[in-house]
């Protein structure tokens, strides 16, 4: 059991794959036009998906501000979905986060804003209504 | 057919390996970035599909292959994944190339086992038919020769 998180086969041998292509595959089959996939197919997606999370984890470490206090923190990783060309694909499912109490300020601010341009309405097409 | 939301999800501790890997001893990874980091995985994986479909359906194919794979890659602009994958598929292939050979090995060996075995029950009576059908072969070919 060990080994399987270790990475290493019942011989020892490091493993091609850590991810478990059962999974992978269950993730690939749920897109609506696949049919089918070949076994190599999948192993190489595996694969991929591990170089994957390498990428995202160690470009998000270099540009982040947790280098300085050696940490990987979640404002790092969806701050590189957001600057970097190549993660863009990843900017809403990371969105960046903020205080709750600047977001309500924010909401306020909008309805603040929608009310003016309605009372400046008001005065105008009341009259022609009528008519 | 409906997965449940776990499904689309890879498991934590092999998530949390691979970052670990990656980065430089002692370096700490917060849960959320962990989860982050899993959840865009999921989400590159789905990427990687329906990219790949797109190359097989070009080719008029309904099964998604490694090359498929391999250009999805390029386009998705992670060419520096090629040349690993590349060899990761090669290494899988010697893998899948010494298998058959073992298994058909097993079964040769495991033929010969059996043919040995039943050659040792009616022992006697083959080689009795053996040299028959040997001196008969003989017999044969002289004819044969002398035609």
């Amino acid at each position: 059991m060990a080994d399987a998180v270790a990475g290493r086969d019942k011989c020892g041998e490091p493993r091609l794959v850590s991810l478990p292509l059962s999974r992978i595959r269950v993730i690939m089959k749920s897109s609506p036009e696949v049919s089918s996939i070949n076994q190599e197919a999948l192993v190489l997606t595996a694969k991929a998906t591990e170089l994957f999370v390498q990428y995202l984890a160690t470009y998000s470490y270099r540009h982040g501000s947790g280098k300085e206090r050696k940490a990987l923190t979640y404002s790092d990783v969806s701050n590189t979905a957001e600057e970097s060309e190549t993660f863009q694909f990843l900017a809403d499912i990371l969105p960046k986060k903020i205080l709750a109490s600047k977001y309500l300020k924010m909401l306020k601010e909008k309805r603040d804003e929608d009310e003016e341009e309605n009372d400046s309405d008001d005065g105008s097409d009341g009259d022609e209504a009528e008519s | 057919m409906a997965e449940r939301p776990e499904d689309l999800n890879l498991p934590n501790a092999v998530i949390t390996r691979i970052i670990k890997e990656a980065l430089p001893d002692g370096v700490n990874i917060s849960k959320e970035a962990r989860s982050a980091i899993s959840r865009a995985a999921s989400v590159f994986v789905l990427y990687a599909t329906s990219c790949a479909n797109n190359f097989a359906m070009k080719g008029k194919r309904k099964t998604l292959n490694a090359s498929d794979v391999l250009s999805a890659m390029e386009e998705m602009e992670f060419q520096r994944f090629v040349t690993p994958l590349k060899e990761a598929l090669e290494a899988y292939r010697r893998e899948q190339k010494g298998k058959k050979e073992a298994s058909e090995q097993k079964k040769k060996d495991k033929d010969k086992k059996t043919d040995a075995e039943e050659q040792d029950k009616g022992r006697d009576d083959d080689n009795d038919e053996d040299e028959e059908r040997l001196e008969e072969e003989e017999q044969n070919e002289e004819e044969e020769v002398d035609n």
